[in-house]
């Protein structure tokens, strides 16, 4: 693919002040997002955060202050112009009714002026990206399909145009917590192969903990409580407020900001349908295990077989063994994966990649490790940051006692 | 997920992929690809113009066995009736298109921003036209551009503007903000916004005062004959002040007729030219 990466975004004392309001809505946001990162604005309601998003593509006119794309000044160029090259995705995906899904997603392409035949190629692409099966869906209406799909076609517009940066305003706040969750997962996904740079807004702190390289926690006005990193955040928040935001559970958070990519996927035994019944057999006597992955024609996990399983259903293999009810993706978090654990009475979950292709397995005693390994992690970075703290506070205290004359504090 | 599902999955089905991968996924299931319906049902086709057959026919059959004195004779003779018919259908034809013309436009420009505090007034102005009886209206033009077709038709299109521009401000009114701040989040101009997005949505309701201006009208053309406009009202009034009743009930049986047609006509138009997105219930 022939994508353009992202470029990096910098807010110099970006203000937004409303005729007849005594302060700002907006008050001098500085920030510098890099190219190729998602960032999160995440806050309580009416903080700004959407605010301060718009005046990224104008949308809100900013009152005062600069905006830098890519280190071009876009605070005064044609904001039509400067639209078309920012992908934008809002909540319950904005699609236009009257349109179809084709119609939709190739709008800006459309808009710029490509060839007809590179449109249509590039809908399709995008379609395929956004997981949606071209030949199906072309020619839907957006009311002709479920939220979660709407919202896919919604991110493929934003992106049909190739935008460097892509600016999402709570896109995924209108669907059910299921399809959030899907929505999220082929987020990272999409951010792996394309690498734009990312500007997200959110009122959920797990959905911002999950998606962001980095977060901004705002407050009102938009003033900038903490901007760093999940973890950082999560085990140093700044202040009271911040630490209000993160609220409680802040170890099982922790989870949230590992994936299964990180863990070590094992291996385990499978076999597939096709295979002959006596080489099914042969491999669960020899696995040395007590279950065996059978997989289905399209190499996806289909079923845990177990000893004995194949003999009580009398070798028929769609009656023996139990269906697997739960898989995971290698961006799944590690709290999703011990979810899967959980429920699965196998203890260990088996892990997929493109198209639902079995990978591997996670099991329970992958997942305790990581996590005390995560934890004792955290442990000494914190109590590195409160040493550090500490001596600054006493370097401070050592300069108020030598008086002027000492060297200014590092 | 059910085993039943579980076990599609062995088949090798090419089209089944996608439901497989939103399975798979746990997201609900969409509703499904409607099949190209027809627009029109045949009781919509056929209800209406098998009337409007059955009246008129009925209409010629009385005409056939009635005898007409001399004075009747006289009003229906040499292409009278038709004559009548015809600058009946004129008359509302012209004056539908200026009253679209106008009220479209005006609409339109009310709801953009510089113009919307302006609305209140036009409204006013609007409802006057329609409050002011016709026939007094027509009167008042008469003495003031004299007698003629002109002062029918600017009577018939104050009187039509208020359906046709209510529905258009209410028709752009009622599009959801948020969609059009999509619309101008993609990068369209503010005419790309009007053109693409906000008119096509709002047709159902500009299509909907359309149709009531029509049928408006083809009332409202019988008065024209008051200022010398012609049309079919020629035949009611020959007929009321003459007391010959033939020709006064072929004026009204023309008009009802030309009023029923020609909503049916606009119905038609106004399924055909709905956007397909925007159909509710398949």
């Amino acid at each position: 693919m022939s994508e353009s990466h992202g470029a990096a975004i910098e807010l110099e004392n970006l203000t937004k002040r409303y005729p007849g309001s005594a302060s700002p809505a907006v008050d001098n946001v500085n920030m510098e997002i890099k190219a190729g990162e998602i960032v999160i604005f995440v806050g309580p309601s009416g903080c700004g955060k959407s605010t301060t998003l718009k005046m990224i593509n104008r949308l809100i006119e900013p009152s005062g202050g600069r905006i830098r794309i890519g280190g071009e000044d876009v605070t005064d160029i044609d904001p039509v112009k400067l639209r078309r090259k920012v992908g934008y995705a809002i909540q319950a995906s904005g699609l236009f009714p009257h349109m179809t899904v084709a119609q939709n997603i190739a709008l800006v392409p459309k808009m710029i002026g490509w060839p007809k035949g590179r449109i249509k190629d590039r809908v399709e692409e995008m379609l395929d990206l956004v997981g949606l099966d071209p030949g199906e869906f072309h020619h839907r209406y957006p009311r002709q399909l479920s939220g979660g799909q709407q919202q896919r076609v919604g991110v493929a517009r934003a992106l049909a145009a190739d935008p460097p940066v892509l600016l999402m305003d709570e896109p995924f706040g209108a669907v059910d917590p299921i399809t959030r969750d899907h929505l999220q997962d082929e987020l990272i996904r999409l951010q792996h192969e394309l690498h734009k740079t990312i500007v997200f807004v959110t009122h959920d702190f797990d959905e911002a903990i999950k998606l962001g390289d980095r977060i901004a926690v705002l407050r009102e006005r938009s003033h900038i409580a903490q901007f760093d990193t999940p973890e950082a955040i999560l085990t140093n928040p700044a202040d009271d407020f911040v630490s209000g935001f993160v609220g409680a559970g802040a170890a099982l958070k922790r989870l949230n900001l590992t994936r299964v990519r990180d863990v070590e996927i094992t291996d385990y035994p499978t076999v597939s349908v096709d295979d002959p019944l006596q080489a099914i057999f042969n491999r669960i006597r020899s696995s040395g295990t007590n279950e065996i992955l059978l997989l289905d024609k399209r190499g996806r996990p289909y079923k845990w077989l177990r000893r004995g399983d194949l003999m009580r259903a009398k070798g028929s293999l769609a009656r023996a063994g139990t269906l697997v009810t739960d898989t995971v993706t290698r961006d799944a978090t590690l709290r999703d994966a011990l979810e899967a654990v959980l429920t699965d009475n196998t203890g260990r979950v088996a892990v997929t990649g493109r198209r639902g292709a079995y990978i591997g397995v996670v099991d329970m005693e992958t997942l305790m490790n990581s996590v005390h390994e995560l934890l004792e992690a955290d442990r000494l970075e914190a109590l590195e940051a409160q040493h550090e703290l500490e001596e600054a506070r006493a370097a401070q205290t050592h300069a108020e006692q030598e008086g002027p004359g000492g060297e200014a504090k590092a | 997920m059910s085993t039943r599902e579980r076990d599609d999955r062995l088949d090798d089905g090419a089209d089944d992929r996608l439901d497989d991968r939103l399975d798979q996924e746990g997201e609900p299931p969409a509703p499904p690809a409607a099949p190209p319906r027809r627009r029109i049902g045949w009781q919509k086709l056929t209800l209406v113009p098998a009337f409007l057959v059955v009246m008129l026919l009925a209409t010629w059959l009385w005409f056939a066995q009635a005898e007409l004195d001399p004075l009747s004779e006289n009003a229906l003779a040499d292409g009278q009736v038709s004559k009548a018919l015809w600058q009946h259908i004129q008359l509302t034809v012209i004056s539908t298109f200026f009253v679209l013309i106008i009220a479209i436009p005006l609409g339109i420009l009310l709801t953009r921003p510089a113009f919307r505090k302006a609305t209140p007034v036009a409204m006013t102005f609007a409802n006057m036209g329609q409050a002011t009886p016709a026939i007094g209206l027509l009167a008042l033009l008469v003495i003031w551009l004299g007698i003629g077709r002109r002062a029918a038709l600017i009577g018939i299109i104050a009187y039509a503007i208020l359906p046709v521009l209510s529905n258009t401000i209410a028709g752009l009114k009622a599009n959801d903000p948020s969609l059009l701040e999509a619309a101008r989040g993609i990068g369209m101009s503010p005419l790309g916004v009007l053109n693409r997005v906000e008119l096509p949505l709002a047709v159902p309701l500009i299509l909907a005062g359309v149709r009531t201006a029509l049928v408006l009208n083809v009332g409202t053309a019988t008065l024209a004959t008051f200022g010398g406009g012609g049309g079919l009202g020629v035949l009611i009034t020959t007929g009321i002040t003459n007391q010959r009743m033939p020709v006064l009930v072929l004026g009204s049986v023309l008009t009802v007729a030309l009023a029923l047609l020609v909503d049916w006509l606009a119905s038609l138009a106004e399924v055909l030219l709905r956007p397909r997105g925007l159909e509710v219930g398949q």
